[in-house]
């Protein structure tokens, strides 16, 4: 079946010619016919453009043209990524029916590269979530049980690639948006170092934490498609100049004489201890293929997800100020611009985004700045600090939980808010510090993923691959498929 | 440091939001309780600590200023609620 390959088994059918990228797109979209009604992962399924995209590289391949390697290969965008002329909504009312005139630079170098859009995948509105519970138009289901979540904010890329409706996909995270899902989908996920990835063209939540990420099957894939995405851009000026390698080469170079840490305050209290228990025997794997297993400290880990809220809302509250009804989005009429404003804010956010907003808006105002979002800058130092010392004491990667539970179940957490918020207290203090994470699925509980999160110094995503591949020997995504009989 | 109905109005109107009463309790509730659990932040001696904004030591980002094709006055508007042929068309302000 097509759509059971891993991207780097697809370049290989098309390169051999084994099948076309129309053979392979139609599979796809039969696919997504066949399961989305019940799994809901895609907010637009761009059929008829996938098929002429495909037909054009299949034409480009026959002539000897292909544009690169990923030429024909499908692929499905988070729907916060913009995509000339495909209709962009961040899950929201507001930009219902936004259709950007420009690309993100990341979907732009797919594109470039021969890439195939299957459609813009589901998410929380505006990121703003942990279980894509938040859409403003329905709630993605967790492939393995649809009883329950699928994680969030990037729920519907994680679904979509669990559930094999795209070999790999685009998600963004700010807070965890990508790490969270791929381990409660059983995909792997990489968030990679702050200003590896281009964010032009991302609709922005909080633009110091934001991201682009990848969900794929495989870490090969990941490697894959991250020399493709990555390097510095014009228009992006927090992207940076470092020298982008072929990730793929240096996969299997192994673990041996590398230093793991095992921070201590990623095992304690409100972490179900058999995720624990499952994550720690992950260590006892990397120590079998020759890496010496650590126990450090990272002391401010505890203050990291209360000043990450103040500090992600905040940013949100200034970036939201231009859904004003005037450029684009919506527009509620009013008879003169205040009303306008407020009624199109009004009407256009759902609840968490406009809690959001004035979490943050409260955060930033005359008497708060100082005790709450100051602060939080301050927690963002020391927790930064706190790696930055480990690394420095020579610790390659360190090995945490990626979320305290498996996937819960649909409407458990939506209407309390900070019990929400605590799903993602292992991994905000990534984002805090800029860091690249990688997540691998390693077991499942209770038929529900699991995924071990490494973390890495700042553009050593090279070394989250390398450990990744030891543990990635039992993949998740094939007991999906047998358990469903799909 | 209990956040009040009132303080919601003045967060919201600072937020260019408008709240149904009911929304204002609501928020109110819901806000309370993530304010207090923040409150844990306090504890922390931070004195003598650099805020820190963003992770990379980036300072100015400076380039040429050379003109380079953008955006067509069209593609601009083409989003636009409400529009003439060559401008965004809003409500009156005053």
């Amino acid at each position: 079946m097509l759509t059971r390959l891993t991207v780097a088994e697809t370049i290989k059918g098309l390169q051999e010619k084994q099948f076309s990228s129309l053979e392979l797109t139609n599979a796809y979209l039969e696919r997504i016919e066949a399961l989305d009604k019940d799994i809901n992962a895609y907010i637009t399924v761009t059929a008829e453009k996938a098929r002429k995209q495909a037909a054009a590289s299949d034409k480009r391949r026959i002539e000897g043209n292909a544009l690169s390697a990923f030429d024909g290969v499908p692929v499905g965008i988070k729907d916060i990524i913009c995509t000339k002329g495909v209709r962009t909504t961040a899950a929201s009312k507001m930009l219902e029916n936004f259709v950007p005139p420009y690309s993100a630079t990341c979907w732009n170098k797919l594109e470039n590269a021969g890439c195939v859009l299957l459609g813009k995948l589901n998410m929380d509105e505006f990121a703003m979530g942990s279980s894509t519970e938040n859409s403003a138009f329905f709630t993605t289901k967790n492939p393995f049980d649809l009883a329950c979540v699928p994680g969030g904010s990037s729920g519907g890329s994680a679904a979509a690639v669990a559930a094999d409706m795209a070999p790999f996909s685009l998600g963004t995270d700010t807070g965890g948006s990508v790490r969270q899902p791929a381990s409660f989908c059983g995909t792997v996920g990489l968030k990679p170092t702050y200003g590896r990835v281009s964010r032009f063209g991302v609709i922005p939540y909080a633009s110091s934490l934001d991201q682009v990420g990848i969900f794929a099957k495989s870490i090969e894939d990941c490697a894959l498609i991250l020399s493709y995405i990555s390097g510095k851009d014009e228009m992006d000026s927090t992207s940076v100049p470092v020298e982008v390698p072929d990730y793929s080469v240096l996969l299997d170079n192994g673990v041996k004489g590398m230093k793991i840490g095992l921070p201590k305050e990623y095992f304690g209290e409100g972490i179900a201890k058999a995720i624990s228990d499952m994550i720690k025997a992950q260590a006892q794997k990397l120590a079998e293929a020759g890496a010496e297993i650590v126990e450090v400290s990272l002391p401010h880990t505890g203050y990291a997800l209360p000043a990450y809220y103040i500090m992600a809302t905040a940013e949100a509250s200034a970036n939201l100020a231009r859904y004003d009804g005037v450029r684009y989005g919506l527009r509620v009429e009013r008879d003169n611009l205040a009303d306008m404003f407020k009624a199109t804010r009004s009407q256009g956010f759902g609840a968490e985004v406009k809690r959001r907003i004035m979490l943050g808006t409260y955060a930033l105002s005359s008497g708060y700045y100082e005790a709450y979002y100051n602060k939080t800058l301050q927690v963002r130092t020391l927790v930064k600090k706190d790696f930055d010392d480990c690394f420095a004491a020579g610790i390659d990667c360190l090995l945490t939980p990626t979320a305290p539970t498996t996937a819960f179940r649909l409407d458990e957490k939506s209407n309390d808010p900070l019990a929400m918020y605590m799903s993602d207290i292992c991994t905000v203090t990534v984002n805090m510090a800029g860091l690249p994470a990688l997540v691998v699925p390693c077991g499942e509980l209770g038929g529900l993923p699991v995924g071990a999160q490494l973390i890495g110094a700042p553009f050593a995503e090279e070394k989250l691959f390398r450990s990744g591949r030891v543990l990635e020997n039992e993949r998740l995504i094939p007991q999906f498929r047998n358990r469903e009989g799909r | 440091m209990a956040i009040s109905e009132k303080d919601i109005a003045y967060i919201a109107e600072l937020s260019e939001l408008e709240l149904t009463s009911e929304e204002a309790v609501q928020y109110a509730g819901s806000l309370n309780s993530i304010i207090d659990y923040m409150a844990q932040l306090q504890e922390l001696d931070t004195s003598g600590v650099e805020p820190t904004t963003h992770v990379l030591q980036l300072q100015n980002v400076f380039r040429e200023d050379v003109v380079k094709p953008g955006l067509s006055r069209e593609e601009a508007l083409r989003n636009a609620p409400n529009r003439t042929k060559t401008s965004f068309k809003v409500p009156k302000i005053l």
